[in-house]
């Protein structure tokens, strides 16, 4: 298991060799069409160590943290753990941050769900 | 003092190039207790079994010890010579200097010396041992299966084909289980029915078969070849002997508005009903949940109409006791709930279905008269959704199963053929997670209905479904294709897992058989012994031990049923002597023994001893049941009171022997 | 420490019925080599194996004692190799508390199949044990012969 494998599924408490690659939380996904990376692929990429292509993706700000595929998830995987894991792995990440606090206001976008924004800003409290 | 007797095998050169036999029987010839002690080439000869016989009537041995190669080749051979010259079997004990020492060691001075202590611990075990005697316990030569589905009537047939008469149990009012429901077989196609209510007539004919239908098991006492078991005979409210099974009570009870659990609810049926046209017993019974006449008092219908005069408003539960000298548990199986699956929508459209469900509604007995309609509307779909794994192969146990329940990839590749034959002008998707199609002809089955019937199988899950203005929207992921599917749908399939039957738990309590977690049956062996349960006269056949098609069924039915009969074709069982038991003086009565016996050989019984001044005292004592003991010691380990002790293995013995080690 | 290199200890195998006694003779089928400071003790179940033996074995002067059983999941018995999980791993924590080496007392799973493992688990432990040397804060002096 690589580094940054190690320190996303520690953080997540997410064991992704659990994951059977059915797809259902894919098929739960209301975020799909949206992201380049799909919740079972997030789950594999974790787990084949593929992080830096993961972390760099904007898929993983996509994700509304809506829990779908955490309760549909039949091997209690539950990919929006990981991702917000691998969003705080960038975020731990010192002066990487590739958007800074102040810009956030002119990104807010009035039908974005409350949830999404909580999400956002966790990403920056620290 | 025993008087025994020590013979040191040479095995030609086996043991005799690195132990010095002399040695050894000299070395043994000093210990305590041995009257005799020589060296032979083969031990194992008729001419060294002579040797030892000659010696045991000779000198009057009391223990013999048999220096040679392991127990487990020979220990047989060596009891054996010594029963017939009068010498008690379990006096014998050999030590193993063949595999566990000189095929070991190269040194003949250590291999030596190793030996004469190997020796010394079989002759300080030979002291400690006593004279044991094989119990015997006579065998009630009928059997008990309780279940009358597929692995119930196979598993009667052939033990009654031996020649022993079986009682089949069925809580339903009819034999027939879960196939009576099924339409279609894969991967032969050949119709459930044709193949089934053969055999049920042939189970209701067979004079060595008594079906106790609509009945359930609610006591077992006794051990292997003893069973006593108490039957509750449900009322049914029609004489059964005198019921002709015409039928004409279940067209006029005017109680119309009863779901029919046969079809699984898609219609109803009447108060008084025959749960299908091939029932056996062919006779109708009373759902007293239903009936008027027995809710109310007013009505009576059906015993008006009925000419024979069969139906019998007072009849009440019966209770039956009957011997058994086995029982085969053939509870089987049924498909879980889907109430913790809303994802699929089932609870909220009855477009959304069950395999089972489906299976009615394709059969030409069915609700629908094998035509597939719609549920909601009675309309002809057109596009069909067939989800695979609901409930299987989930982690975490609350919401589903963590094991795979077998059977759902070649049942939904059967609807999913069997749908694109009879209606080309549907399109089929079946969501797979693995295609899993382990048997004879099972792949070729898989691959036709891909291939010739077009089935689009898609890898995958369906995330959610949404009925719609009489849609079905269903929300699925495509892995290999990369895409997320929306399909409008008019029914949705779901592959619901099975689990075993509710009432296997209770039944496996009063059986003392154990259980997994999955409240499946587990089997004495799970390679060697897969039809036994651990509980010596308890037999398993069919989906109560694990999820079965119909073929393997059959073949554990009748597995099952050739142990049974290699059971009761014995008049007398002999135990293995070797068994534990429990000084009842010493027992404290906590049960401590009880709990880890995984057998159930262990009662407790309150016995009367004599207390100081004339008093009697009622203690609660352990009592193990020899033929049902298998030896294993656990409770020896976990009595605190050091009461249980394993004959032939007891402490002392074991101690002995580790002292004689040790020294 | 020194090592002494004539010192021989005693080992006191425990082995199931089933399949390590199995085992035990599948190695000797095989001629596969382990020290003859093993002894062998037939037990029918490594469940059958009360703690009490092992106490009685460093007692009466052994140097190490190990249990051999079943596989999980493999036992004749069903459970018996549970039990005796159980049991060893509460006996371990006394060992501990009395100062028994903990390399003293092992227990390995070895099938009827494994002669090999066996052999080699025996090698291991016997090798184990000299290396620690004689064990004597059990043992009764009171017992000792000659």
């Amino acid at each position: 298991m690589n580094h940054m494998t190690e320190i996303v599924t520690r953080i997540s408490g997410v064991n992704p060799r659990k994951c059977m690659k059915c797809g259902k939380c894919t098929a739960a996904c209301p975020a799909y069409d949206e992201m380049d990376y799909h919740p079972h692929q997030f789950v594999d990429m974790v787990e084949t160590g593929r992080l830096e292509e993961l972390m760099n993706s904007r898929g993983i700000y996509m994700c509304l943290s809506c829990f779908a595929c955490l309760e549909r998830c039949p091997r209690s995987v539950e990919p929006a753990k990981l991702i917000e894991a691998v969003r705080l792995a960038v975020v731990r990440q010192q002066g990487r941050n590739h958007l800074k606090p102040e810009q956030i206001p002119a990104l807010l976008d009035p039908d974005l769900p409350q949830q999404a924004i909580t999400s956002a800003f966790r990403k920056y409290r620290k | 003092m025993q008087k025994i007797g020590v013979f040191v095998c040479w095995c030609g050169s086996n043991i005799a190039a690195t132990v010095d036999v002399q040695a050894v029987s000299d070395a043994l010839a000093r210990e305590p207790g041995v009257v005799f002690s020589t060296n032979y080439q083969y031990m194992c000869s008729q001419a060294g079994q002579d040797m030892i016989q000659e010696k045991i009537r000779e000198l009057g041995l009391t223990g013999v010890v048999v220096c040679s190669c392991s127990p487990r080749m020979h220990e047989a051979t060596f009891r054996k010579a010594c029963e017939k010259a009068g010498l008690n079997p379990y006096m014998v004990e050999i030590a193993n200097i063949r595999e566990q020492c000189s095929w070991i060691h190269k040194d003949k001075l250590s291999g030596t010396e190793k030996a004469v202590l190997l020796g010394k611990a079989a002759v300080a075990k030979v002291h400690l041992n006593t004279p044991l005697t094989a119990g015997e316990s006579p065998v009630t030569k009928r059997a008990l299966v309780i279940g009358g589905g597929i692995a119930g009537i196979q598993t009667a047939l052939d033990i009654a084909e031996a020649g022993f008469p079986v009682d089949i149990v069925e809580k339903k009012p009819t034999i027939g289980g879960k196939m009576t429901q099924i339409d279609k077989t894969f991967p032969t196609l050949d119709c459930a029915a044709c193949i089934l209510t053969p055999k049920m007539v042939d189970a209701a004919q067979n004079e060595n078969i008594n079906i106790l239908s609509y009945s359930e098991v609610e006591a077992v006492k006794g051990f292997v070849g003893n069973f006593t078991v108490t039957i509750r005979r449900k009322a049914r409210f029609v004489d059964e002997t005198k019921c002709t099974g015409c039928g004409l009570c279940t067209e006029k009870c005017p109680q119309k508005k009863v779901p029919n659990e046969f079809n699984l609810g898609l219609d109803t049926r009447r108060a008084i009903y025959i749960p299908f046209a091939q029932a056996v017993p062919k006779a109708a019974a009373i759902d007293p949940n239903y009936c008027t006449m027995l809710k109310t008092g007013k009505c009576g219908v059906c015993s008006k109409v009925c000419t024979v005069g069969a139906i019998d408003y007072q009849q009440k539960d019966e209770l039956l006791e009957r011997e058994y000298g086995a029982i085969v548990a053939a509870t089987g199986f049924e498909p879980i709930s889907m109430d913790k699956f809303d994802e699929f929508a089932y609870s909220q459209s009855p477009d959304v279905v069950t395999s089972l469900e489906f299976e009615r509604l394709m059969n030409a007995a069915g609700p629908t008269g094998g035509t597939l309609l719609r549920p909601s509307d009675g309309t002809h779909p057109h596009t069909l959704v067939f989800v695979q794994c609901v409930g299987s192969r989930c982690d975490g146990g609350e919401k589903g199963k963590p094991y795979c329940s077998k059977i759902c990839c070649m049942y939904t590749a059967k609807h999913a053929m069997l749908t694109r034959e009879k209606y080309p002008d549907t399109e089929v998707y079946v969501f797979y997670i693995d295609v899993r199609t382990p048997g004879k002809n099972f792949d070729e089955f898989y691959r036709r209905a891909v291939e010739e019937y077009g089935v689009h199988y898609v890898k995958g899950m369906v995330g959610k479904v949404v009925p719609e203005n009489g849609k079905l929207k269903v929300q699925a992921s495509d892995l290999l294709g990369g895409q997320q599917l929306h399909i409008d749908a008019d029914m949705v399939v779901l592959a619901a897992a099975v689990e075993p039957d509710k009432s296997a738990r209770p039944l496996a309590t009063m059986l003392t058989a154990s259980m997994d977690t999955n409240d499946f049956f587990t089997e004495a062996h799970p390679k060697l012994r897969p039809v036994e349960s651990p509980t010596a006269g308890v037999f398993l056949s069919g989906a109560c031990q694990g999820p079965k098609d119909i073929p393997e069924t059959v073949a554990q039915a009748g597995a099952a049923a050739a142990k049974v009969i290699g059971l009761l074709s014995k008049d007398r069982l002999t135990c293995n002597p070797c068994v534990a038991r429990s000084d009842e003086l010493m027992c404290n009565g906590c049960s401590a023994c009880e709990k880890v016996c995984p057998y159930g050989a262990i009662t407790y019984i309150d016995k009367e001893f004599r207390g100081p001044n004339r008093t009697t005292l009622l203690r609660r004592v352990a009592q193990v049941n020899p033929a049902v003991c298998q030896g294993c010691g656990a409770c020896t380990v976990a009595c605190p009171s050091g009461a249980m002790d394993l004959q032939g293995f007891s402490n002392a013995q074991i101690m002995a022997e580790v002292d004689a080690i040790c020294k | 420490m020194q090592v002494n290199e004539t010192f021989k200890p005693t080992v006191v195998a425990f082995c199931c019925n089933w399949c390590s006694y199995a085992g035990a003779d599948l190695a000797g089928t095989n001629r596969l080599q382990y020290p003859a400071d093993v002894k062998i003790i037939r037990i029918p179940c490594s469940c059958r194996l009360n703690p009490l033996f092992i106490l009685r074995a460093f007692q009466r002067g052994a140097d190490g004692v190990i249990l051999c059983g079943c596989h999980p999941g493999d036992c004749h018995y069903t459970t018996g190799n549970y039990y005796a999980r159980r049991r060893m791993t509460l006996l371990f924590s006394m060992l501990d508390y009395l100062g028994i080496e903990r390399e003293r007392t092992r227990v390995e799973w070895v099938s009827a199949a494994e002669g090999a493992k066996f052999a080699e688990t025996m090698n291991d432990f016997v090798e184990t044990v000299t290396r620690l040397g004689e064990n004597r804060r059990l043992e009764d002096l009171r017992c000792k012969s000659e």
